[in-house]
């Protein structure tokens, strides 16, 4: 682990929002980390804590999902349904002694191009401050 | 259905200390109603384990199962030919899984992964309730379908206590006092009568306290 | 044979149509006879009998009915409480034989505070008869001489039969009627829980007198004097069923510096000398919890004194 450390980061971005948020961030060619890997998900109320856990498991740093503003979701409450999800796997990380930080929740609308490219910045920013996971620590040792 | 709560991750990783290969067996019965004991949660703890076994630098392989249900030999008996294959077995199903299974299998060591609670209902999403006690003698009927042996926190039959406090038990206030349900009730419907009528002590024979119990249905029996 | 059930000094008093005075103590949290027997000598010749109180509020205390027998060495008659949270129905009988053996002739019946409250909230509760059922099976042990199953006893136990009723608890409107309920399963006599609330209480007992319930059954109003604004409040808001109006807070907030448990023990008396008068109410008991010392003056202004020799 000489080099600089690259954080792995894995978004679940909604396609009614976070993900055409993306779009408008690239087209307006604002800069955002690129080793963030973005899963298109048709709401976020479809993404489950075990996508969470196994995206932690399989060496991710961080993991986040991206979903409509509240009271927005195209499909009523997935956003909030998902919010909770998010809580039950950051209580999970916290009892396996790993900082829940490293799972986020965050909500947007397709319009804020530029509030896309800060939550990833935001976020790339809190995991190279958090470090590598400690999954990956001990894989490289 | 039987409800349970999943143990604590400490408390399960406790358990399989020192063993690398483990099955986790869920159930399709009650506790996945319950989103205890299904598909999803034995996915669920199994990531975990993986997760905190990798954190600390062991390998741990978790493989993962669903049973029909297990508290029926015919299904226990779908995992004869893996079984054995493992150090350890944690069963995600109520109480009765992990005792089949160690029935069948008495050379495999198996955990539970739940604690199981009680008889109840999903009040609302995600909100359990007990509602049976398992008493062997159901009463209900003279209570209009509100029991206070399972409900009331005496199980009085000649209740309210003096407890009874804006119609929430002495215990707590997040609990409902039956008892004042059930003579709201029996206002509410002209029949406050019925309560007048001293209700005998109990015979607990056909509860827990006769022993551990047995159904027998005898044209079933082969 | 007399007429009496029990021949406790309680029942022959009321019997002979006096105002009755009962007291209560709590058991040491240990076996301190000595300490005992400090409280009690406040409550001796001040009272007709007192309740001795068995593990209340689920706190571990010396056993109710070996404090009770304690009591009757010391020349006090004991009203010997007993909670089905403890016992099942093998050791209540039991109980009920050993206690009637040592002297005992009053039994307080009652469900029991859970013991979620109390110092052993880890504790399995028996429950296995509620506080009516314990009374119809005294009564059935005392007048048919049978236990639970039928079977004879020899030599039965007579018990003068007290229960509990709380006029305060909702909901109210059923309150007057599990009343009936009780001394139709055979309670002698009632103790109330404190009574705060003169209003409710009037209501309550016009209801009683109407049902006809004091023809068959005397109560005795409960009665705790305040000891201070924090208590009021305490009791107030912490304790189930308990129904403490703001105007009592208040006028204890209105009292002079250091006479706030002197206003206390004069709303006490007031009380008192109201259900001296009050239609169906036969007797009061005072309930002064760690105040024992204060029983000897408070029967004194109350007029109390001397008890009756009957």
């Amino acid at each position: 682990m000489e080099e600089a450390f690259e954080p792995q980061i894995i978004a679940f971005c909604c396609k009614y929002c976070a993900y055409a948020a993306a779009d408008l961030a690239g087209s307006m060619r604002l800069n955002y980390p690129t080793n963030i890997k973005i899963l298109q998900v048709p709401c976020t109320g479809r993404v489950d804590i075990i996508h969470l856990l196994r995206a932690i498991e399989d060496g991710a740093d961080g993991v986040y999902v991206a979903g409509c503003l509240e009271g927005d979701c195209h499909f009523v409450c997935g956003n909030l349904k998902t919010r909770r999800k998010v809580e039950y796997v950051k209580k999970t990380l916290s009892e396996l002694g790993i900082e829940p930080e490293r799972v986020e929740m965050y909500n947007l609308s397709s319009a804020m191009g530029p509030r896309f490219a800060e939550i990833a910045n935001e976020f790339g920013k809190r995991i190279k401050d958090l470090g590598p996971s400690p999954l990956r620590i001990k894989q490289a040792a | 259905m039987i409800v349970a709560d999943r143990k604590p991750l400490s408390e399960i990783q406790d358990m399989i200390k020192g063993r690398d290969n483990i099955l986790i067996i869920g159930c399709k019965g009650c506790v996945t109603v319950c989103n205890v004991g299904g598909l999803k949660e034995v996915r669920i703890l199994a990531s975990s384990l993986r997760i905190a076994a990798k954190k600390e630098g062991y390998s741990l392989k978790v493989d993962e199962k669903v049973l029909e249900r297990q508290c029926d030999p015919e299904y226990i008996e779908q995992v004869k030919s893996t079984i054995h294959d493992y150090d350890a077995v944690i069963s995600m199903a109520c109480g009765v899984g992990p005792q089949f299974l160690s029935e069948a299998y008495p050379d495999q060591k198996f955990f539970p992964a739940v604690n199981t609670t009680f008889f109840g209902g999903a009040v609302s999403h995600g909100i359990w309730e007990e509602r049976c006690a398992g008493c062997g003698t159901c009463v209900i009927h003279y209570f209009d379908g509100m029991c206070p042996v399972a409900r009331c926190s005496k199980s009085l039959l000649n209740g309210p206590c003096g407890g009874s406090n804006k119609g929430k038990c002495e215990i707590s206030k997040d609990v409902n006092c039956i008892w004042d349900m059930i003579v709201k009730k029996k206002i509410e419907q002209d029949r406050l009568n019925d309560l007048l009528n001293f209700m005998p002590a109990k015979d607990w024979r056909t509860a827990r306290d006769g022993g551990p119990r047995t159904s027998r249905r005898e044209e079933l029996i082969q | 044979m007399s007429d009496f059930k029990s021949e406790s000094n309680l029942e022959k008093v009321l019997k002979a149509g006096h105002f009755a005075f009962t007291g209560e103590c709590g058991p040491p949290k240990g076996a301190n006879v000595e300490h005992l027997k400090e409280k009690i000598s406040f409550l001796k010749g001040n009272v007709d009998a007192v309740n001795i109180t068995d593990n209340q509020t689920a706190v571990v205390r010396m056993s109710s009915c070996a404090a009770s027998a304690i009591l009757i060495k010391e020349g006090v008659e004991p009203n010997f409480q007993m909670v089905c949270r403890d016992r099942n129905r093998l050791a209540i009988m039991s109980d009920i034989l050993g206690a009637y053996s040592l002297g005992i002739r009053n039994m307080l019946c009652l469900s029991g505070d859970h013991q979620r409250f109390g110092n052993h909230p880890e504790a399995k509760n028996v429950y296995d008869i509620d506080s009516m059922q314990l009374i119809a099976l005294v009564k059935k042990m005392r007048d048919e001489g049978k236990f639970m199953n039928g079977e004879d006893i020899d030599v039965p136990p007579r018990l003068f039969i007290g229960a509990a009723s709380n006029p305060f608890a909702e909901p109210f409107e059923f309150r007057v009627h599990r009343l009936a309920k009780k001394i139709n399963a055979g309670a002698d006599f009632i103790q109330t829980q404190c009574i705060y609330n003169m209003d409710k209480f009037r209501e309550f007992m016009k209801r009683a007198v109407d049902m006809g319930l004091t023809e068959r059954c005397y109560i005795l109003a409960g009665v705790t004097p305040m000891k201070s604004v924090g208590m009021a409040r305490y009791m107030a808001d912490s304790v189930p069923g308990m129904d403490v109006p703001d105007q009592l807070i208040n006028r204890l907030k209105g009292a002079a510096k250091g006479k706030v448990a002197e206003e206390g023990v004069k709303f006490a008396l007031e009380q008192i000398a109201e259900f001296r008068e009050m239609k169906g109410v036969a007797g009061v008991h005072l309930m002064a919890i760690e105040w024992e010392h204060k029983v000897p003056e408070i029967a004194e202004r109350a007029g109390m004194l001397p008890r009756p020799k009957v």
